[in-house]
C-alpha cells in the first residue's frame, strides 16, 4: 500500500467526521437549528478539519524525517569498522545500501554486511509505514471525537473555522514572501562574497569582461576580467531594439484594436495577437538564430555590409516580436478604459477620429501606456533564451548592432553552465550580474506599478 | 386594443384623482383640451425665422424605435428647451443635431434636418465644419485632462481660428470671459481642467463650446449636477449667449425651463407632444399629457 492511500483514507475520513459533526450539531440543537451559535455545516468542517490537520501535519513531518532517521538506524546497526571510515567513504556506503534497496544496478559485487543492512532497512521502512498508518488513523479518529465531544449550542465553530482558513491564507501568502526573499537574500550573500574578491567599482565600471579564472594555480592567461560594462550595453541595445521593434507595433495595433476594429475583429484579432505570448521562448530563440539571423546576414551581404551571424539586430528584433502583445494588450486595455465621454466631447468640437485618439484619447491613456511599456522593457531585460541562440558570446563593448554582442542573461548561463566550482569568482559572478539584473528590474516595475496607480486615481 | 383599454382605464382614474384634488382646493382649471391617446404634435412646430428646420425625423436603436416622427424648428437667437419623462428620446433628438448619433453603433436617423440650404442628415455631409457650427454640452462636465488652457485651446486648434499664439491666446480669454469663469481662473490656466470644482468643469466645457464659435448650442442636462449658484450663473450665461447663439437645452427642471426658454417642447415616449412658448406651455397647457407632467402628476 502506498503511503498516498493513507492521505486518501484520511480524507475519506473527514468526509465521514464532516457528516458526523453536522449531525451531531443537529442533535445538541435539540431539533432547533437556530438556537446554534453557527450552521450546522460549520460543525462538520470544525469536525473535519480536527480530524484531518494533526494527522496531515504528522504525515508531512515523517515524510520529511523517515529516511534520515532510517538511514541513522541502520548505520548504527553496521559493524565497527564500517561505522568509523570517514565521513565520504561513509557516505558511499549509505548510497550503496539505498541502491540496493530501492533495485538499482550496483556497480561491484555485495558484502555481507552490506546486503544485511540493506534488508534491515527495508524492514524498517515496512514498519515505519505501519507505523505511521496507525498514528494517522489514531490521530484522525482521535481529533474527530474530540472536536465531536466539544460540539454543544454555544460552540463557536464558525468563528474557529473562519479563524482556520485566514491562518492558512497567511501560511501560503508567507510562503511566496519568504521564497522571494531567500532568493533575494542568498543572490545578495553570494555577491557580497564575490565582491570580496572583485571590487564593486571594477564590476560596475570595468570595460573589460573575460572571466576565466585559473583552475590550477599558475595556468596561463587566467588574470579574469569582471567589467560588468560591456554586458549591460550589450542588454541595453538588445533590449532598445527589441523596444524600437515592439513599442510602435504595439502601440499602433493596440490603437486599431481599441478605436477603429469593429467588435467581430477585436474578438477575433486580439487573442490572435495573444498567442504571440504564448509562444514558448525557446522557440522563438532558435526562430531567430536560425531564421531571422542567416536573413539579416545575407540582407547585409547583399548591400555590402557585414553582419555577424550572431548579432544584436537578430536578437533585438525577434524579441521586439516576442514583446509585442505586452504592449498592445497592456495599451488596449487603457486606451479602451479612456471614458466615451472625452471621446464625445472632442467629436462635439468637430475633431476628426484620428484628432480625437492623438490630441484626446492617447495623452489621456499616456500614463496607462508608458507602464505597459515599462513592464515590457523589464521583461526585454530579464529575457534569456533568445539571447542566448541569437546574440553570440562575445563581450564587445559597441553600439553597432550588426556585431554580435552578449548580454547579463547570456553570461549568467554560461557562466553557470558545466562544471564549476562554486566559491571560484567566475561562478560567483553570475550572482552579482543576477542582483544587479534583480535590482533593474525592480526599480522598472515599481516605477510602472507606480504610474498606473496614479492613473487608476485620475478616473476613480 | 388592450392598451386603449387600459389608457381609457387610466385616464378615468386619472379623472376622479383630479376631482379629489380639485376639491381640496390644491389645483387650478385644467386648460388641456387634447386627450391624452393623441399623439399628433399640438402648436406650431415651425417658427418664421429659424436657424435649424427638422422634418420627419425618426430614430432607429437596431430594432427599437427610439423618437418618432418629430418636425420641429429651432429659431435663431432662441432658447428652446426639451422636457419630458426619462427616457422620452430628448438627448436623442439632440444628438440628431450635431450628428454625435454616428457615434453609438447601430443607431439609424432619418428625416430631413435643414441647415443652411443643406440636409445635414445626409451622409455625405461632412460632420467636422457640422460640429463646430453646433457645439454640445454634455450633462456630465468632461474636460479634456489637459490644463485648463489647452483645454480650450483645443477646438480652435484643431479647426485653425487662430492664425499665432496672441490670437489664440486671445480667443482662450474671451471664452473664458463669455463663460463667467475668466475670474476664477485667470492665475491657473496651466492647471489641469479636471482638477476645477463640477460647476466650474461645466462652464469650462461651455468655454470649450464657445471658442469655436458655434451657431447653435446643445446642451443636454447642463445644471443636473450643480448646485444653484452654479446653475443660476449658467442660465445668466445663456441668456447673454441666445444674442449670437441659438440655444437647445434638454432639463429636467421645470422652473429652469420656464425660467430661461422661449420656447419649450414636451416629449413622450418618443413623441414631441406639444410644442408652444413657454409661457403658454406652462400656463395653459393645451394636450392633457402635459399638463399632466408639468404639474407633476405624470404616471
Ligand atoms: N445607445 C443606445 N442603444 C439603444 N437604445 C438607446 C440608446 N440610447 C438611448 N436608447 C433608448 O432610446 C430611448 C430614448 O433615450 P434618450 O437617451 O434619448 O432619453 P432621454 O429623454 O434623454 O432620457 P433622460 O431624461 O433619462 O436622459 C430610451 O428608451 C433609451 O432606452
Ligand atoms: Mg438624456
Amino acid at each position: 500500500m502506498h503511503t498516498f492511500t493513507f492521505v486518501l483514507i484520511l480524507l475519506m475520513l473527514m468526509v465521514a467526521s464532516f457528516f458526523f459533526g453536522r449531525r451531531r450539531a443537529v442533535t445538541v440543537s435539540k431539533g432547533d437549528v437556530r438556537s446554534l451559535n453557527s450552521l450546522p455545516g460549520y460543525y462538520g468542517y470544525y469536525t473535519a478539519l480536527w480530524c484531518g490537520i494533526p494527522a496531515l501535519l504528522i504525515f508531512t513531518f515523517w515524510q520529511f524525517s523517515e529516511s534520515a532517521v532510517i538511514t541513522n538506524l541502520v548505520i548504527a546497526g553496521l559493524p565497527e569498522e564500517v561505522t568509523l571510515l570517514s565521513k565520504q567513504q561513509l557516505n558511499l556506503v549509505i548510497n550503496e545500501i539505498r541502491n540496493l534497496v530501492s533495485d538499482n544496478i550496483v556497480a561491484s559485487t555485495i558484502s555481507p554486511e552490506i546486503a544485511a543492512a540493506a534488508e534491515r532497512y527495508r524492514e524498517m521502512q515496512a514498519i515505519s509505514k505501519m507505523a505511521l498508518f496507525a498514528v494517522m488513523m489514531a490521530l484522525g479518529v482521535g481529533g474527530a471525537t474530540y472536536a465531536l465531544s466539544r460540539i454543544h449550542q454555544q460552540h463557536k465553530a464558525r468563528n474557529k473555522v473562519e479563524n482556520t482558513i485566514l491562518i492558512f491564507l497567511i501560511a501560503c501568502s508567507t510562503i511566496a514572501i519568504f521564497t522571494t526573499l531567500g532568493i533575494v537574500l542568498s543572490v545578495l550573500f553570494e555577491a557580497i562574497l564575490f565582491f570580496q574578491a572583485v571590487p564593486v567599482t571594477d564590476f560596475l565600471f570595468g570595460l573589460e569582461w573575460s572571466p576565466q579564472t585559473a583552475i590550477r594555480p599558475g595556468q596561463v592567461g587566467a588574470s579574469g576580467a569582471f567589467g560588468a560594462v560591456p554586458l549591460f550595453t550589450g542588454t541595453m541595445l538588445v533590449s532598445a531594439i527589441a523596444m524600437v521593434v515592439a513599442v510602435p507595433i504595439g502601440l499602433m495595433s493596440a490603437i486599431y484594436l481599441a478605436e477603429y476594429a469593429s467588435p467581430g475583429m477585436r474578438a477575433l484579432s486580439k487573442p490572435m495577437l495573444e498567442v504571440l505570448a504564448g509562444i514558448p521562448t525557446v522557440v522563438y530563440g532558435f526562430f531567430a538564430a536560425l531564421t531571422v539571423a542567416p536573413f539579416f546576414r545575407g540582407w547585409g551581404e547583399s548591400l555590402g555590409l557585414a553582419i555577424s551571424s550572431e548579432s544584436a539586430l537578430a536578437a533585438g528584433v525577434v524579441m521586439g516580436i516576442m514583446i509585442i502583445p505586452f504592449v498592445s494588450s497592456l495599451s488596449d486595455d487603457v486606451i479602451y478604459a479612456v471614458p466615451q465621454s472625452l471621446r464625445d466631447g472632442a467629436y462635439s468640437l468637430g475633431a476628426t477620429q484620428s484628432e480625437t485618439i492623438r490630441k484626446v484619447v492617447i495623452p489621456a491613456a499616456l500614463p496607462g501606456i508608458v507602464a505597459g511599456i515599462l513592464l515590457a522593457v523589464s521583461r526585454a531585460i530579464g529575457e534569456t533564451m533568445i539571447v542566448v541562440m541569437a546574440a553570440g558570446l562575445a563581450a564587445n563593448l559597441t553600439a553597432n548592432p550588426l556585431e554580435s554582442v552578449t548580454t547579463v542573461t547570456v553570461q549568467i548561463v554560461t557562466l553557470l553552465v558545466g562544471d564549476q566550482e562554486f566559491d571560484s569568482p567566475k561562478t560567483l559572478a553570475a550572482f552579482a550580474l543576477g542582483l544587479v539584473l534583480f535590482v533593474v528590474t525592480l526599480v522598472l516595475n515599481v516605477i510602472a506599478l507606480y504610474v498606473v496607480r496614479k492613473y487608476r486615481e485620475q478616473y476613480e | 386594443m388592450a392598451n386603449t383599454v387600459n389608457m381609457s382605464q387610466y385616464n378615468e382614474q386619472a379623472e376622479r384623482r383630479k376631482q379629489e384634488r380639485r376639491k381640496q382646493g390644491k389645483m387650478r382649471l385644467s386648460t388641456a383640451t387634447v386627450t391624452r391617446d393623441n399623439r399628433e404634435t399640438i402648436g406650431n412646430v415651425t417658427v418664421p425665422d429659424y436657424r435649424i428646420r427638422c422634418t420627419d425625423i425618426n430614430v432607429f436603436y437596431g430594432d427599437k424605435h427610439a423618437i418618432r416622427n418629430i418636425t420641429l424648428d429651432i429659431g435663431r437667437h432662441e432658447i428652446i428647451a426639451m422636457i419630458g419623462p426619462s427616457g422620452c428620446g430628448k438627448s436623442t433628438f439632440l444628438r440628431c443635431l450635431n450628428r454625435m448619433n454616428d457615434t453609438i453603433e447601430n443607431c439609424r436617423v432619418t428625416g430631413k434636418i435643414m441647415m443652411d440650404n443643406q440636409d445635414i442628415n445626409d451622409k455625405s455631409i461632412d460632420v467636422v465644419p457640422l460640429r463646430a457650427k453646433v457645439g454640445m454640452v454634455f450633462q456630465k462636465p468632461n474636460p479634456f485632462p489637459k490644463s485648463v488652457y489647452e483645454n480650450i485651446a483645443f477646438g480652435p486648434r484643431i479647426h485653425g481660428l487662430a492664425k499665432d499664439k496672441v490670437e489664440l491666446d486671445e480667443i482662450v480669454v474671451t471664452s473664458l470671459k463669455r463663460a463667467g469663469l475668466w475670474e476664477e481662473v485667470k492665475d491657473r490656466l496651466d492647471q489641469p481642467g479636471t482638477s476645477l470644482s463640477g460647476g466650474q468643469q461645466q462652464r469650462l466645457c461651455i468655454a470649450r463650446t464657445i471658442a469655436v464659435n458655434p451657431e447653435v448650442i446643445l446642451m443636454d442636462e447642463p445644471c443636473s449636477a450643480l448646485d444653484p449658484i452654479a446653475t443660476t450663473k449658467i442660465e445668466e450665461l445663456m441668456d447673454q449667449l441666445c444674442a449670437d447663439y441659438s440655444i437647445v437645452i434638454v432639463t429636467h427642471s421645470m422652473q429652469q425651463a420656464a425660467r430661461v426658454s422661449h420656447r419649450t417642447a414636451y416629449f413622450h415616449l418618443g413623441d414631441l407632444i406639444e410644442v408652444g412658448a413657454t409661457e403658454q406651455i406652462f400656463t395653459k397647457p393645451v394636450h392633457q399629457l402635459t399638463e399632466d407632467y408639468i404639474t407633476g402628476r405624470f404616471g
